[in-house]
């Protein structure tokens, strides 16, 4: 972003004026991931499915450009939209959906799906009643350079002196999240490699 | 109204940026009006250069040397027959060649043709062209899984393990021109398509020279990934009609048909001018740091209404040599006719070089100064045009292995190491 741009964003910021982009984007891509993603849970047809997923998660990326975040809009697009649903499709089109739509379940996984989308809604709902609580005003319209500085001074701490580590604010967060990284990244190796 | 239209003409940045709604349009109804034109010109240079390649004439019935040709392909695909199989899955069917064309012409809104000749200048330009390109697979899988049909799914399946392989070389490649924008005096990067352009010209030097030949290596890298991105010849695998009938797009007939042609040739400029932008110093004449006294800058101006000049002479050769027969009478004037069509616009375009050049007018200047960006712009692109007609006609389809060996096994390993040493010569360069 350059530096005209910036300080333009940041005085509008400042002064409560409306962004350029008006709450009617906002409620037409919220609403289009909304719908979309009713269709993504509804179609019987697994690639129906799919393409209402690549649906909602183009209108999220939208969502982030409209949170001044173009870079993480930018990797949805090509991480998710560009390439985890390209394998989703690859894989869904080897499978017999014929059949596969006729099959039954043995196992009912609902109660446990809706369980996990009323935990993550509670926490939505939090974060949206407490959100000024926790996350300070306007925190990240910092500089462009220094923003990246920031983000990982609160992920990794800050380095002392004498290169000593303290813990940052979202250090536990952001170790359990690699963690989780690890293991899935461990599961695809022992599935892939049968031998070790 | 008015005012509004006419303040932005003296501005120096695009429309996108400074806000202005109807310019934007207006490029983007121009852009899609001249990439269309373009696909309409490639379609023929196509049919006319790979026929002289193989020691034929080409369309020669349609119109004098069957310059309208494309339009009577065009008629034809229009009134064919639409047909959907049966068994296809309609509304997938439907929707996979729009995804495809509507990827191809998202793209353009961040290309940038001049300083201020794009629809926007967004920080994250080029990872948006990226990420947008790389939607175009999806109407690709889609349209073969949806024709049910087994031509079309191996096709698909192919051209979505393919073009998967090949983003990784080209991402690589990609970053490590990147990185040659952050080594300038200023020492920020960045990934904006203008401020590619313009870190270049700062620099001094084409990133296709920089660090030669790392620079060069990248580029090659880039050049021959998008190859295999666009599903062109010799990496066509997805369509390989003597395998395959036609691919992806077997059962598509008539106008859908021409959307799938429509998008792969949009997709073609696409990546051509991400080439340019990132290696070929996008709208920038030749040296222009070491020849930029306003003489040059004056001569260098010329070359747009010269080529159009050129164009008119090889035409009227053309009708010169047309047989002296009557059946002939009509195709000679029709040639005549466009020969004096395209002297007019050579005469307009030299007329708006010596003009803007002389006069102080700010809005002729500004002009004259945009087409000659658009220009060389458009020149190097071409350029890639025929690169893409000439390596169709002379090299062999790969075989299926042998691509997926190229793409892991040469091009990635490659591109790693193009980007760790660019990284490590940056860092003890600057």
């Amino acid at each position: 972003m350059n530096p005209a741009l910036n300080s333009g964003l940041n005085s509008a910021l400042n002064s409560g004026m409306a962004p350029v982009a008006t709450p009617w984007f906002f409620y037409a891509l919220a609403g289009l991931a909304v719908a979309s993603g009713l269709a993504v849970i509804t179609r019987r047809n697994a690639v129906h499915s799919a393409l209402a997923l690549i649906v909602t998660l183009l209108s999220v990326a939208g969502l982030y450009l409209m949170l001044y975040a173009p870079f993480v809009a930018g990797v949805q697009i090509i991480v998710y939209a560009g390439g985890i649903m390209v394998l989703f499709l690859f894989v869904i089109m080897l499978v017999n959906i014929e059949r596969a739509s006729k099959e039954r379940r043995f196992n009912s996984i609902w109660p446990v799906g809706l369980a996990a989308a009323c935990a993550l809604m509670a926490l939505f709902v939090s974060a949206f009643v407490k959100g000024r609580a926790l996350f300070p005003d306007r925190m990240m319209t910092l500089p462009e350079s220094s923003n990246t500085q920031q983000i990982a001074t609160m992920l990794y701490g800050e380095v002392g002196p004498k290169g000593q580590y303290s813990i940052g604010q979202y250090t536990l967060a952001f170790e359990i999240a690699s963690l989780l990284l690890l293991v899935a990244i461990l599961g695809a190796v022992i599935m892939t490699k049968k031998k070790i | 109204m008015p005012d509004f239209v006419m303040s932005y003409l003296g501005s120096t940045v695009t429309p996108g940026e400074a806000g202005n709604q109807f310019w934007a349009l207006m490029y983007v109804l121009i852009i899609f009006a001249g990439v269309s034109t373009a696909v309409i010109c490639m379609n023929w240079i196509e049919r006319k250069a790979l026929a002289h390649f193989q020691v034929r004439l080409g369309p020669m019935r349609v119109g004098p040397h069957g310059l309208l040709q494309p339009f009577a392909d065009a008629l034809k695909l229009m009134l064919k027959e639409d047909i959907i199989p049966a068994e296809a899955d309609q509304f997938v069917f439907w929707v996979a060649p729009l995804i495809g064309l509507l990827a191809a012409f998202t793209v353009y809104t961040v290309i940038p043709f001049g300083p201020s000749q794009a629809v926007s200048d967004m920080n994250i330009g080029i990872l948006f062209m990226l990420g947008v390109s790389s939607l175009g697979v999806l109407g690709i899988v889609v349209a073969g899984w949806a024709s049910n049909s087994h031509y079309p799914l191996i096709g698909a399946l192919r051209s979505s393990a393919q073009m998967v392989s090949y983003e990784v070389a080209m991402g690589l490649a990609v970053v490590s021109a990147i990185l040659m924008t952050s080594l300038n005096a200023s020492g920020t990067g960045t990934l904006s398509m203008i401020g590619i352009v313009q870190a270049q010209q700062q620099q001094g030097v084409w990133f296709i020279f920089k660090f030669f030949p790392l620079g060069f290596i990248g580029f090659l890298i880039f050049a021959i990934a998008m190859i295999a991105e666009t599903n062109r010849a010799p990496f066509d695998m997805a369509e390989a009609e003597s395998e395959l009938t036609a691919g992806y797009h077997t059962e598509y007939s008539g106008l859908r048909w021409s959307l799938f042609m429509l998008a792969e040739y949009a997709a073609m400029i696409a990546v051509s001018s991400i080439a340019v932008t990132l290696w070929l110093g996008g709208w920038m004449r030749p040296f222009p740091n070491l020849l930029n006294a306003p003489a040059w800058d004056f001569i260098f101006s010329l070359f747009p209404g010269l080529t159009f000049l050129g164009l008119t002479a090889i035409t009227f050769v053309g009708v010169a040599r047309m047989p002296a027969q009557s059946f002939f009478k009509i195709q000679r004037i029709g040639l005549a006719v466009f020969a004096a069509l395209l002297g007019f616009i050579a005469l307009l375009l030299l007329v708006i070089a010596v003009a803007g050049r002389s006069a102080d007018g700010r809005l002729l200047a500004r002009f004259s100064e945009g087409i000659d960006y658009v220009y060389w712009f458009v020149l190097k692109v071409a350029v890639f045009m025929y690169l893409f007609i000439w390596y169709r006609a002379t090299w062999p389809r790969y075989r299926f292995d042998q691509l997926m060996r190229v793409g892991w096994k040469v091009l990635l390993p490659i591109s790693l190491g193009v980007l760790v040493v660019t990284a490590i010569v940056g860092v003890l360069v600057s």
